[in-house]
């Protein structure tokens, strides 16, 4: 039956991005604003429900040695679709994301999700494992995307929000990412030790 | 741009994971120890210059026939297809290089250092020399950042870092130092 844990999980228990450390690159590389972040995280989100509802509906009749190749054609053909669409309508996005947005056929997290939930699991199940894992991957990478903006820009999704003299510009350029994103995953550690400590107490 | 050009900018001023994002979990996953950092490293530059050049010969067999919107789908199955054959070939030919690539191997599909590399031949219209020394390049630099990176991380083992930090955390922030030192290159004109 359709569990709402499934759902939930995504967004914080087993967030793909500071917890299982899974699609690295995207995370890094698209991050520079908010906007290139959330925008990066829906074409993920669409193409991880799409892949999980396809997947799961032809579980049964994939033969176990060649599900791999399988997954990869199905989540291959899903990016083609969102390559496609994102062309025609929001053509600077596209823009901007490029290269990205072919790559997430070999973004770790969706073969991940396909391989670990929905080759085991139903439909509904499925898309709500998606839904959780899909939203808490554009959760981190708006997070992130927004501090790089704030910090290297003085913007957030292009409104200014810092003076003029604050600008940190090692935060845009690719150091700066890798900076950024671990000083955040020691911030999240660091949260867990302390509840550990006390749970032990 | 010459192929010298090419070389130079694919290793050091576009290295591929420090300035382009590409291929970061084999970077973090596979950089803990040097043997297995060399090992993973030519094994991706086998297979990376080996599917730049045969996805850019489909590429040009795609255009003729007006498909090229399929070069995703086309490539990750190549480059799947590939990585396999190369498995097959190495454990026939060399069991103990099999033996110490290990796990790796396989993995090496869903590196998307390699697809990346396919479709930047591609999307700069290289010519098949440019687009063969550009995979090779690249592959290099992939190669050369994932070693200096391990032999970091060997030595940091040994060092005092505060609890939070451990793990991926400092490997990022590393990665990050590492990358503003790649970023001296960005100014070289050749």
């Amino acid at each position: 039956m359709a569990d709402i844990k499934n759902l939930t999980n995504g967004f914080i228990k087993q967030n793909p991005t500071f917890v299982q450390v899974l699609g690295m690159c995207p995370t890094l590389a698209v991050t520079t604003s908010a906007e290139n972040a959330l925008g990066m995280g829906l074409a993920v989100l669409a193409v991880l429900v799409m892949s999980n509802i396809a997947i799961s509906l032809i579980r049964k009749l994939v033969p176990d040695n060649i599900r791999i190749p399988v997954y990869i054609v199905v989540i291959a053909s899903f990016v083609t679709v969102i390559d496609l669409l994102m062309h025609g309508f929001t053509y600077d996005l596209w823009k901007t994301l490029g290269l990205f947005i072919p790559l997430i056929v070999v973004n770790c997290i969706i073969l991940g999700r396909a391989e670990a939930f929905a080759s085991k699991n139903g439909v509904l199940d499925s898309i709500f494992d998606a839904l959780g894992m899909g939203l808490g991957f554009t959760g981190s990478l708006l997070l992130l995307g927004s501090i790089r903006e704030i910090l290297g820009n003085g913007t957030i999704f292009g409104l200014k929000v810092m003076s003029e003299t604050f600008k940190m510009y090692l935060f845009i350029l690719p150091p700066g990412a890798f900076i950024a994103l671990g000083l955040l995953l020691a911030f999240f550690n660091s949260l867990t030790l302390k509840k550990q400590k006390k749970g032990g107490k | 741009m010459g192929l010298f050009a090419i070389f130079v900018s694919a290793i050091l001023v576009n290295n591929f994971i420090f300035s382009r994002f590409l291929g970061i979990c084999p970077f973090l996953g596979v950089s803990k120890k040097i043997d297995s950092a060399t090992g993973m490293s030519l094994a991706v530059i086998f297979v990376m210059t080996m599917a730049g050049t045969i996805s850019w010969m489909l590429n040009q067999l795609l255009a003729v026939m007006g498909l090229e919107f399929l070069k995703t789908i086309v490539f990750i199955l190549v480059i799947a297809v590939l990585v396999q054959f190369v498995e097959f070939f190495i454990k026939k030919t060399s069991p103990s290089l099999y033996e110490a690539l290990g796990i790796y191997l396989p993995l090496i599909t869903t590196n998307c250092a390699v697809l990346g590399v396919a479709l930047l031949n591609v999307q700069n219209n290289y010519n098949i020399v440019q687009a063969i020394v550009n995979s090779f390049a690249s592959a290099l630099g992939f190669g050369m950042a994932l070693v200096i990176f391990a032999a970091i991380r060997e030595r940091m083992d040994n060092n005092d870092i505060p609890a939070p930090f451990k793990g991926t955390a400092i490997a990022l922030i590393t990665a990050g130092l590492l990358s503003m030192a790649f970023m001296g290159f960005s100014g070289l004109k050749i």
